[in-house]
Protein backbone atom coordinates (compact mmCIF):
# COMPACT_ATOMS: atom_id res chain seq x y z
CA UNK A 1 0.00 0.00 0.00
CA UNK A 2 3.01 2.12 1.06
CA UNK A 3 4.84 1.92 -2.40
CA UNK A 4 1.45 2.07 -4.19
CA UNK A 5 0.91 5.45 -2.27
CA UNK A 6 4.12 6.43 -3.18
CA UNK A 7 4.16 5.70 -6.72
CA UNK A 8 0.98 7.52 -6.99
CA UNK A 9 2.75 10.61 -5.67
CA UNK A 10 5.49 10.46 -7.78
CA UNK A 11 3.03 10.62 -10.99
CA UNK A 12 0.87 13.32 -9.53
CA UNK A 13 4.59 15.33 -9.42
CA UNK A 14 5.48 14.40 -12.72
CA UNK A 15 1.53 15.59 -14.03
CA UNK A 16 1.40 18.43 -11.94
CA UNK A 17 5.31 19.89 -13.68
CA UNK A 18 3.27 20.21 -17.05
CA UNK A 19 1.65 23.77 -16.26
CA UNK A 20 2.63 27.54 -17.58
CA UNK A 21 5.40 28.80 -16.71
CA UNK A 22 4.95 32.49 -15.06
CA UNK A 23 8.09 34.10 -17.25
CA UNK A 24 9.82 31.81 -19.36
CA UNK A 25 12.95 34.01 -18.82
CA UNK A 26 13.53 33.12 -15.31
CA UNK A 27 12.76 29.21 -16.46
CA UNK A 28 15.26 29.01 -19.00
CA UNK A 29 17.94 30.47 -17.11
CA UNK A 30 17.27 27.74 -14.37
CA UNK A 31 17.27 25.07 -16.91
CA UNK A 32 20.42 26.21 -18.25
CA UNK A 33 21.94 26.24 -14.81
CA UNK A 34 20.95 22.85 -13.85
CA UNK A 35 22.50 21.89 -17.57
CA UNK A 36 25.85 22.98 -15.87
CA UNK A 37 25.15 21.29 -12.58
CA UNK A 38 23.93 18.28 -13.56
CA UNK A 39 26.39 17.77 -17.31
CA UNK A 40 29.39 19.98 -17.10
CA UNK A 41 29.94 19.29 -12.87
CA UNK A 42 29.86 15.55 -13.92
CA UNK A 43 32.21 15.44 -16.99
CA UNK A 44 35.87 14.93 -14.76
CA UNK A 45 33.96 11.69 -13.13
CA UNK A 46 32.70 10.72 -16.33
CA UNK A 47 36.10 10.77 -18.36
CA UNK A 48 38.05 9.19 -15.42
CA UNK A 49 35.86 6.10 -15.18
CA UNK A 50 35.38 5.74 -18.65
CA UNK A 51 39.25 6.08 -19.73
CA UNK A 52 39.60 3.06 -16.67
CA UNK A 53 36.16 1.18 -17.66
CA UNK A 54 37.68 0.81 -21.30
CA UNK A 55 41.71 0.07 -20.33
CA UNK A 56 40.20 -2.41 -17.52
CA UNK A 57 37.88 -4.09 -20.16
CA UNK A 58 40.56 -4.10 -22.97
CA UNK A 59 43.35 -5.82 -20.61
CA UNK A 60 40.54 -8.34 -19.43
CA UNK A 61 39.42 -9.48 -22.77
CA UNK A 62 43.17 -10.18 -23.56
CA UNK A 63 43.50 -12.06 -20.99
CA UNK A 64 40.46 -14.53 -21.85
CA UNK A 65 41.44 -14.65 -25.66
CA UNK A 66 43.83 -17.07 -24.91
CA UNK A 67 43.31 -19.13 -28.61
CA UNK A 68 45.54 -17.92 -31.92
CA UNK A 69 42.44 -19.04 -33.76
CA UNK A 70 40.84 -15.40 -32.60
CA UNK A 71 42.86 -12.70 -34.41
CA UNK A 72 43.74 -9.80 -31.96
CA UNK A 73 41.55 -7.36 -33.45
CA UNK A 74 38.99 -9.03 -31.64
CA UNK A 75 39.25 -7.31 -28.40
CA UNK A 76 38.69 -4.05 -30.20
CA UNK A 77 35.78 -5.29 -31.50
CA UNK A 78 34.96 -6.51 -27.77
CA UNK A 79 35.88 -3.33 -26.26
CA UNK A 80 33.59 -1.19 -28.45
CA UNK A 81 30.42 -2.88 -28.02
CA UNK A 82 30.54 -3.74 -24.28
CA UNK A 83 31.34 0.16 -23.57
CA UNK A 84 28.58 1.25 -26.40
CA UNK A 85 26.08 -1.18 -25.03
CA UNK A 86 26.60 -1.63 -21.58
CA UNK A 87 29.56 -0.28 -19.64
CA UNK A 88 28.70 3.31 -21.10
CA UNK A 89 24.98 3.76 -20.38
CA UNK A 90 24.58 1.47 -17.65
CA UNK A 91 27.77 1.99 -15.39
CA UNK A 92 28.07 5.74 -16.20
CA UNK A 93 24.74 6.42 -15.40
CA UNK A 94 24.77 4.36 -12.26
CA UNK A 95 27.29 6.54 -10.83
CA UNK A 96 25.50 9.64 -12.01
CA UNK A 97 22.87 8.13 -9.74
CA UNK A 98 24.96 8.73 -7.02
CA UNK A 99 26.78 11.94 -7.77
CA UNK A 100 23.47 13.73 -9.34
CA UNK A 101 21.01 11.84 -7.80
CA UNK A 102 22.07 12.48 -4.23
CA UNK A 103 22.72 15.77 -5.21
CA UNK A 104 19.41 16.67 -6.57
CA UNK A 105 17.78 15.04 -3.07
CA UNK A 106 19.69 16.81 -1.39
CA UNK A 107 19.29 20.42 -2.74
CA UNK A 108 15.57 20.10 -2.88
CA UNK A 109 15.03 18.21 0.44
CA UNK A 110 17.27 21.46 2.35
CA UNK A 111 14.91 23.93 -0.10
CA UNK A 112 12.34 21.78 1.50
CA UNK A 113 13.28 21.84 5.04
CA UNK A 114 14.62 25.70 5.03
CA UNK A 115 10.66 26.49 3.91
CA UNK A 116 12.15 27.89 0.34
CA UNK A 117 9.46 25.78 -1.72
CA UNK A 118 7.17 27.05 0.50
CA UNK A 119 8.06 30.81 -0.05
CA UNK A 120 8.18 29.64 -3.53
CA UNK A 121 4.19 28.56 -3.53
CA UNK A 122 3.48 31.59 -1.47
CA UNK A 123 4.89 33.69 -4.65
CA UNK A 124 2.44 31.68 -6.76
CA UNK A 125 4.97 29.90 -8.54
CA UNK A 126 4.52 26.28 -9.53
CA UNK A 127 7.16 24.44 -7.57
CA UNK A 128 6.95 21.25 -9.67
CA UNK A 129 7.31 23.28 -13.15
CA UNK A 130 10.07 25.38 -11.66
CA UNK A 131 12.23 22.80 -9.82
CA UNK A 132 11.69 19.29 -10.78
CA UNK A 133 10.76 20.37 -14.73
CA UNK A 134 14.39 21.95 -15.34
CA UNK A 135 16.19 19.27 -13.55
CA UNK A 136 14.21 16.67 -15.69
CA UNK A 137 14.93 18.17 -18.83
CA UNK A 138 18.43 19.30 -18.32
CA UNK A 139 19.11 15.47 -17.73
CA UNK A 140 17.70 14.35 -20.39
CA UNK A 141 19.80 16.57 -22.33
CA UNK A 142 23.05 16.47 -20.64
CA UNK A 143 22.96 12.70 -19.75
CA UNK A 144 22.75 11.33 -23.04
CA UNK A 145 25.54 13.51 -24.15
CA UNK A 146 28.01 12.17 -21.64
CA UNK A 147 27.11 8.97 -22.50
CA UNK A 148 28.65 9.79 -25.84
CA UNK A 149 31.69 11.15 -24.22
CA UNK A 150 32.01 8.12 -22.26
CA UNK A 151 31.94 5.74 -25.20
CA UNK A 152 34.50 7.79 -26.98
CA UNK A 153 36.28 8.20 -24.11
CA UNK A 154 36.30 4.48 -23.21
CA UNK A 155 37.06 2.68 -26.43
CA UNK A 156 40.50 5.63 -26.13
CA UNK A 157 41.39 3.93 -22.88
CA UNK A 158 40.78 0.86 -24.22
CA UNK A 159 43.00 1.35 -27.44
CA UNK A 160 45.46 3.19 -24.98
CA UNK A 161 45.80 0.16 -22.85
CA UNK A 162 46.00 -2.72 -25.36
CA UNK A 163 48.55 -0.66 -27.33
CA UNK A 164 50.80 0.69 -24.34
CA UNK A 165 51.20 -2.95 -23.27
CA UNK A 166 51.95 -4.20 -26.30
CA UNK A 167 48.72 -6.69 -26.56
CA UNK A 168 47.97 -5.28 -29.95
CA UNK A 169 49.19 -3.13 -32.30
CA UNK A 170 47.71 0.62 -33.14
CA UNK A 171 46.54 -1.01 -36.34
CA UNK A 172 45.36 -4.15 -35.28
CA UNK A 173 42.61 -2.11 -32.75
CA UNK A 174 42.21 0.40 -35.22
CA UNK A 175 40.65 -2.32 -37.54
CA UNK A 176 38.65 -4.43 -35.02
CA UNK A 177 37.31 -1.04 -33.69
CA UNK A 178 35.48 -0.64 -37.17
CA UNK A 179 34.97 -4.23 -38.33
CA UNK A 180 31.66 -5.12 -38.30
CA UNK A 181 30.12 -2.23 -36.14
CA UNK A 182 26.44 -1.66 -36.23
CA UNK A 183 25.34 1.57 -35.70
CA UNK A 184 22.18 -0.06 -34.30
CA UNK A 185 24.07 -0.38 -31.10
CA UNK A 186 25.01 3.33 -30.68
CA UNK A 187 20.89 3.71 -31.15
CA UNK A 188 20.28 1.26 -28.07
CA UNK A 189 22.89 2.96 -25.73
CA UNK A 190 20.87 6.50 -26.33
CA UNK A 191 17.36 4.94 -25.43
CA UNK A 192 19.07 3.64 -22.59
CA UNK A 193 20.50 7.02 -22.03
CA UNK A 194 17.57 8.64 -21.93
CA UNK A 195 15.52 6.22 -19.97
CA UNK A 196 17.76 6.27 -17.15
CA UNK A 197 18.36 9.93 -17.35
CA UNK A 198 14.60 10.35 -16.60
CA UNK A 199 15.30 7.79 -13.90
CA UNK A 200 17.90 9.80 -12.19
CA UNK A 201 16.86 13.35 -12.36
CA UNK A 202 12.48 12.39 -11.68
CA UNK A 203 13.09 9.72 -9.06
CA UNK A 204 15.80 11.61 -6.85
CA UNK A 205 13.47 14.96 -7.37
CA UNK A 206 10.64 13.16 -6.28
CA UNK A 207 12.51 11.91 -2.95
CA UNK A 208 14.19 15.45 -2.50
CA UNK A 209 10.81 16.96 -2.93
CA UNK A 210 8.96 15.37 -0.59
CA UNK A 211 10.82 15.45 2.40
CA UNK A 212 9.58 15.83 5.83
CA UNK A 213 11.24 16.76 8.84
CA UNK A 214 15.18 17.84 9.61
CA UNK A 215 18.82 17.56 8.06
CA UNK A 216 18.53 13.71 9.48
CA UNK A 217 15.59 13.43 6.74
CA UNK A 218 17.70 15.23 3.86
CA UNK A 219 20.21 12.31 4.17
CA UNK A 220 18.12 9.40 4.22
CA UNK A 221 16.25 10.72 1.19
CA UNK A 222 19.88 11.02 -0.90
CA UNK A 223 20.70 7.34 0.29
CA UNK A 224 16.96 6.26 -0.58
CA UNK A 225 17.25 8.38 -4.33
CA UNK A 226 20.29 6.63 -4.98
CA UNK A 227 19.06 2.72 -4.16
CA UNK A 228 15.59 3.50 -5.84
CA UNK A 229 17.57 4.88 -9.02
CA UNK A 230 19.98 2.18 -9.46
CA UNK A 231 17.62 -0.85 -8.67
CA UNK A 232 15.11 0.85 -11.51
CA UNK A 233 18.44 1.47 -13.51
CA UNK A 234 19.03 -2.00 -13.36
CA UNK A 235 15.36 -3.22 -13.79
CA UNK A 236 15.30 -1.01 -17.03
CA UNK A 237 18.88 -2.51 -18.89
CA UNK A 238 17.23 -6.02 -18.44
CA UNK A 239 13.63 -5.14 -20.07
CA UNK A 240 15.41 -2.72 -22.89
CA UNK A 241 17.79 -5.17 -23.33
CA UNK A 242 15.13 -7.89 -23.38
CA UNK A 243 12.60 -5.98 -25.95
CA UNK A 244 15.54 -3.70 -28.23
CA UNK A 245 18.02 -6.35 -28.54
CA UNK B 1 -9.18 42.26 4.89
CA UNK B 2 -8.83 38.76 5.57
CA UNK B 3 -12.31 36.51 7.04
CA UNK B 4 -12.43 33.08 8.44
CA UNK B 5 -15.36 31.52 8.96
CA UNK B 6 -15.39 28.59 10.68
CA UNK B 7 -12.42 26.83 9.59
CA UNK B 8 -11.54 22.99 10.10
CA UNK B 9 -8.32 21.03 9.84
CA UNK B 10 -7.36 18.01 11.29
CA UNK B 11 -4.43 15.71 10.73
CA UNK B 12 -4.99 11.68 10.84
CA UNK B 13 -8.30 12.57 12.28
CA UNK B 14 -7.41 14.37 14.99
CA UNK B 15 -8.87 18.12 14.93
CA UNK B 16 -6.10 20.99 15.22
CA UNK B 17 -7.94 23.61 14.29
CA UNK B 18 -11.94 23.04 15.41
CA UNK B 19 -14.30 26.16 14.23
CA UNK B 20 -12.19 29.07 14.41
CA UNK B 21 -13.96 32.48 13.36
CA UNK B 22 -11.82 35.46 12.85
CA UNK B 23 -11.33 38.85 10.86
CA UNK B 24 -8.05 40.75 10.41
CA UNK B 25 -8.24 44.57 8.99
CA UNK B 26 -5.73 46.04 7.07
CA UNK B 27 -3.40 48.87 8.96
CA UNK B 28 -3.15 46.90 11.64
CA UNK B 29 -0.84 44.27 13.14
CA UNK B 30 -3.22 40.74 13.70
CA UNK B 31 -1.45 38.49 15.99
CA UNK B 32 -2.20 35.24 16.38
CA UNK B 33 -0.76 33.39 19.84
CA UNK B 34 -0.68 30.11 21.73
CA UNK B 35 1.33 27.79 23.27
CA UNK B 36 3.15 25.06 20.99
CA UNK B 37 0.58 22.86 19.52
CA UNK B 38 -2.46 25.35 19.82
CA UNK B 39 -3.17 25.46 16.38
CA UNK B 40 -1.70 28.88 15.15
CA UNK B 41 0.92 28.09 12.31
CA UNK B 42 -2.02 25.16 11.15
CA UNK B 43 -4.08 28.43 10.75
CA UNK B 44 -1.29 30.74 9.50
CA UNK B 45 -0.52 28.14 6.67
CA UNK B 46 -4.58 27.36 5.76
CA UNK B 47 -4.81 31.39 5.31
CA UNK B 48 -2.11 31.07 2.88
CA UNK B 49 -3.29 28.04 1.31
CA UNK B 50 -0.08 25.66 2.64
CA UNK B 51 -2.88 23.52 3.81
CA UNK B 52 -5.95 22.98 2.87
CA UNK B 53 -8.94 23.17 5.58
CA UNK B 54 -11.29 20.59 6.10
CA UNK B 55 -14.23 22.81 5.98
CA UNK B 56 -14.67 26.45 6.41
CA UNK B 57 -14.09 29.70 4.37
CA UNK B 58 -10.89 32.05 3.66
CA UNK B 59 -11.88 34.98 1.67
CA UNK B 60 -9.40 37.32 0.82
CA UNK B 61 -11.37 40.97 0.79
CA UNK B 62 -14.83 39.18 0.22
CA UNK B 63 -13.18 36.61 -2.26
CA UNK B 64 -13.51 33.23 -1.31
CA UNK B 65 -9.98 31.49 -1.10
CA UNK B 66 -11.02 28.33 -0.42
CA UNK B 67 -13.47 28.26 -3.39
CA UNK B 68 -10.91 29.57 -5.82
CA UNK B 69 -8.95 27.66 -8.61
CA UNK B 70 -5.11 27.48 -9.12
CA UNK B 71 -4.44 29.81 -11.58
CA UNK B 72 -6.90 32.46 -9.08
CA UNK B 73 -5.01 31.51 -6.32
CA UNK B 74 -1.52 31.99 -8.29
CA UNK B 75 -2.91 35.40 -9.33
CA UNK B 76 -3.78 36.25 -5.47
CA UNK B 77 -1.01 34.60 -3.90
CA UNK B 78 1.06 37.61 -6.16
CA UNK B 79 -0.36 40.11 -3.55
CA UNK B 80 0.81 38.44 -0.43
CA UNK B 81 4.03 38.45 1.27
CA UNK B 82 5.60 36.27 3.71
CA UNK B 83 8.32 35.95 6.45
CA UNK B 84 9.17 32.68 7.31
CA UNK B 85 10.44 31.49 10.35
CA UNK B 86 14.32 31.13 9.25
CA UNK B 87 13.39 34.11 6.38
CA UNK B 88 13.41 30.82 4.22
CA UNK B 89 16.18 33.36 1.86
CA UNK B 90 17.39 31.15 -1.49
CA UNK B 91 20.98 29.74 -0.78
CA UNK B 92 22.29 30.47 -3.64
CA UNK B 93 21.44 33.79 -4.43
CA UNK B 94 22.71 36.91 -2.88
CA UNK B 95 20.66 39.34 -0.80
CA UNK B 96 20.35 41.90 -4.23
CA UNK B 97 18.80 38.23 -5.83
CA UNK B 98 16.88 37.22 -3.18
CA UNK B 99 14.73 40.31 -3.12
CA UNK B 100 15.05 40.48 -6.97
CA UNK B 101 13.83 37.23 -7.54
CA UNK B 102 9.74 37.98 -7.33
CA UNK B 103 10.08 41.50 -9.61
CA UNK B 104 12.69 38.77 -12.32
CA UNK B 105 9.48 36.73 -12.09
CA UNK B 106 6.33 38.85 -11.85
CA UNK B 107 7.18 42.08 -14.05
CA UNK B 108 9.19 42.86 -17.30
CA UNK B 109 10.76 45.58 -15.71
CA UNK B 110 14.48 46.36 -16.94
CA UNK B 111 17.56 45.41 -14.92
CA UNK B 112 17.75 49.16 -13.50
CA UNK B 113 14.34 49.65 -12.73
CA UNK B 114 14.31 46.28 -10.30
CA UNK B 115 17.78 47.38 -8.78
CA UNK B 116 16.21 50.65 -8.28
CA UNK B 117 13.37 49.11 -6.55
CA UNK B 118 15.31 46.69 -4.58
CA UNK B 119 17.44 49.35 -3.27
CA UNK B 120 14.66 50.96 -1.97
CA UNK B 121 13.19 48.14 0.05
CA UNK B 122 17.08 47.31 1.22
CA UNK B 123 17.12 51.23 2.62
CA UNK B 124 13.48 50.59 4.08
CA UNK B 125 14.67 47.67 6.12
CA UNK B 126 17.49 49.31 7.25
CA UNK B 127 19.89 47.15 5.46
CA UNK B 128 22.38 49.19 3.07
CA UNK B 129 25.30 47.60 1.45
CA UNK B 130 24.48 44.43 1.70
CA UNK B 131 23.33 43.42 -2.23
CA UNK B 132 26.05 41.13 -2.57
CA UNK B 133 26.25 39.11 0.88
CA UNK B 134 24.61 35.60 0.50
CA UNK B 135 22.20 34.39 3.43
CA UNK B 136 25.03 32.34 4.79
CA UNK B 137 27.16 35.83 5.27
CA UNK B 138 24.63 37.56 7.25
CA UNK B 139 22.92 37.16 10.95
CA UNK B 140 19.68 35.97 11.87
CA UNK B 141 18.20 39.11 12.95
CA UNK B 142 19.49 40.60 9.22
CA UNK B 143 18.35 37.10 7.63
CA UNK B 144 14.59 38.29 9.15
CA UNK B 145 14.74 41.80 7.42
CA UNK B 146 15.99 40.61 4.19
CA UNK B 147 12.63 38.20 4.19
CA UNK B 148 10.98 41.28 4.95
CA UNK B 149 12.31 43.13 2.11
CA UNK B 150 11.86 40.40 -0.29
CA UNK B 151 7.94 39.68 1.36
CA UNK B 152 7.00 43.67 0.60
CA UNK B 153 9.39 43.95 -2.69
CA UNK B 154 5.74 44.26 -4.82
CA UNK B 155 3.82 45.97 -2.81
CA UNK B 156 1.66 42.97 -1.36
CA UNK B 157 -1.97 43.51 0.10
CA UNK B 158 -1.17 41.06 2.84
CA UNK B 159 1.45 40.13 4.94
CA UNK B 160 2.27 37.61 6.85
CA UNK B 161 5.09 36.52 9.64
CA UNK B 162 5.64 33.18 11.31
CA UNK B 163 7.16 33.70 14.55
CA UNK B 164 9.45 36.51 13.29
CA UNK B 165 11.19 36.91 16.23
CA UNK B 166 12.22 33.17 16.88
CA UNK B 167 16.13 33.29 17.47
CA UNK B 168 16.71 36.72 17.66
CA UNK B 169 18.02 38.69 20.87
CA UNK B 170 15.90 41.09 22.80
CA UNK B 171 16.79 44.54 20.83
CA UNK B 172 17.24 43.02 17.46
CA UNK B 173 13.20 41.68 18.76
CA UNK B 174 12.17 44.94 18.77
CA UNK B 175 13.45 46.37 15.80
CA UNK B 176 12.03 43.39 13.98
CA UNK B 177 8.31 44.60 15.21
CA UNK B 178 9.21 47.78 15.02
CA UNK B 179 9.90 47.46 11.02
CA UNK B 180 7.02 44.79 10.99
CA UNK B 181 4.36 47.64 12.62
CA UNK B 182 5.64 50.77 10.18
CA UNK B 183 5.60 48.44 7.14
CA UNK B 184 1.65 47.60 7.89
CA UNK B 185 0.79 51.51 8.88
CA UNK B 186 2.86 52.60 5.69
CA UNK B 187 1.36 50.35 3.39
CA UNK B 188 -1.98 49.45 4.76
CA UNK B 189 -1.51 46.12 4.45
CA UNK B 190 -3.39 43.71 6.66
CA UNK B 191 -0.59 41.84 8.65
CA UNK B 192 -0.99 38.65 10.19
CA UNK B 193 1.53 37.62 12.80
CA UNK B 194 2.37 34.22 14.29
CA UNK B 195 4.33 34.69 17.61
CA UNK B 196 5.21 33.85 21.07
CA UNK B 197 7.03 36.60 21.93
CA UNK B 198 5.59 38.81 24.87
CA UNK B 199 6.99 42.14 24.24
CA UNK B 200 5.72 41.87 20.08
CA UNK B 201 1.99 40.89 21.68
CA UNK B 202 1.99 44.34 24.03
CA UNK B 203 3.92 46.78 21.58
CA UNK B 204 2.43 45.79 18.27
CA UNK B 205 -0.67 43.62 18.60
CA UNK B 206 -3.18 45.79 17.34
CA UNK B 207 -5.96 43.18 17.44
CA UNK B 208 -5.16 39.38 19.10
CA UNK B 209 -6.37 36.01 18.40
CA UNK B 210 -5.30 33.42 21.56
CA UNK B 211 -5.24 30.08 20.31
CA UNK B 212 -5.40 27.07 22.42
CA UNK B 213 -6.50 23.81 21.56
CA UNK B 214 -7.58 24.57 18.01
CA UNK B 215 -9.98 27.12 19.58
CA UNK B 216 -10.34 30.66 19.52
CA UNK B 217 -9.87 31.08 22.82
CA UNK B 218 -9.64 34.76 23.36
CA UNK B 219 -9.78 38.16 21.22
CA UNK B 220 -9.13 41.47 21.81
CA UNK B 221 -6.16 44.40 21.82
CA UNK B 222 -3.00 44.69 23.70
CA UNK B 223 -4.68 47.08 25.76
CA UNK B 224 -7.08 44.62 26.77
CA UNK B 225 -5.08 41.71 27.65
CA UNK B 226 -3.84 43.44 30.54
CA UNK B 227 -7.40 43.19 32.30
CA UNK B 228 -8.64 39.81 30.87
CA UNK B 229 -10.13 37.70 32.85
CA UNK B 230 -9.21 34.39 31.06
CA UNK B 231 -7.47 31.85 33.22
CA UNK B 232 -5.85 29.97 30.53
CA UNK B 233 -4.61 33.19 28.54
CA UNK B 234 -3.03 34.78 31.70
CA UNK B 235 -1.54 31.78 32.37
CA UNK B 236 0.21 31.93 28.98
CA UNK B 237 0.84 35.53 28.74
CA UNK B 238 1.98 35.95 32.20
CA UNK B 239 3.24 32.87 32.85
CA UNK B 240 6.45 33.68 34.94
CA UNK B 241 6.43 35.54 38.25
CA UNK B 242 8.02 38.51 36.52
CA UNK B 243 5.21 38.90 34.11
CA UNK B 244 2.86 38.66 36.26
CA UNK B 245 4.45 41.39 38.43
CA UNK B 246 4.62 43.60 35.56
CA UNK B 247 1.18 42.82 34.79
CA UNK B 248 0.47 44.27 37.95
CA UNK B 249 2.23 47.24 37.90
CA UNK B 250 1.16 48.12 34.42
CA UNK B 251 -2.78 47.48 35.77
CA UNK B 252 -1.76 49.99 38.92
CA UNK B 253 -0.17 52.71 36.01
CA UNK B 254 -3.50 52.22 33.77
CA UNK B 255 -6.15 52.95 36.46
CA UNK B 256 -3.72 56.19 37.86
CA UNK B 257 -2.57 54.53 41.12
CA UNK B 258 0.94 54.90 39.82
CA UNK B 259 1.80 58.07 38.21
CA UNK B 260 5.23 59.38 39.01
CA UNK B 261 8.39 57.57 40.81
CA UNK B 262 7.42 59.08 44.58
CA UNK B 263 4.05 57.08 44.07
CA UNK B 264 6.09 53.81 43.12
CA UNK B 265 8.38 54.28 46.34
CA UNK B 266 5.50 54.26 48.33
CA UNK B 267 3.51 51.00 46.79
CA UNK B 268 7.25 49.21 46.85
CA UNK B 269 7.47 49.97 50.60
Amino acid sequence: MNILTEFGRYILMLVDMFSKPENIKMYWKEFMHQCVEIGIRSLGIVAIISVFMGAVSALQTAYQLVTPLIPLSTIAQIVRDTVILEFSPTLVCLVLAGVVGSKIAGELGNMRVSEQIDALEIMGINTRTYLVLPKILAALLTIPMLVIISAVLGILGGKLAAVATGIVSTSQFDKGLFQYFKPYNVFFALVKSYVFAFIISSISSFYGYYVNGGALEIGRASTKSVVASCVMILLADYVLSAILL
Amino acid sequence: MIEVKDLKKGFGGKPVINGVNAVFDPGKCNLIIGSSGSGKTVLMKCLVGLFEPDSGDISYDRKNFTAMNEEERKLLRRQIGMLFQGAALFDSMTVEQNIMFPLDMFTTDNFATKLKRVNEVLERVNMKDVNDKFPAEISGGMKKRVGIGRAIVLNPKYLFCDEPNSGLDPLTSILIDKLIKEITIEYNITTVVNTHDMNSVMETGDHIIYMSDGIKEWEGTNKEIIFSKNKKLNDFIFASEFLQDAKDMRMLEMRGKIDNDRNMDELLK
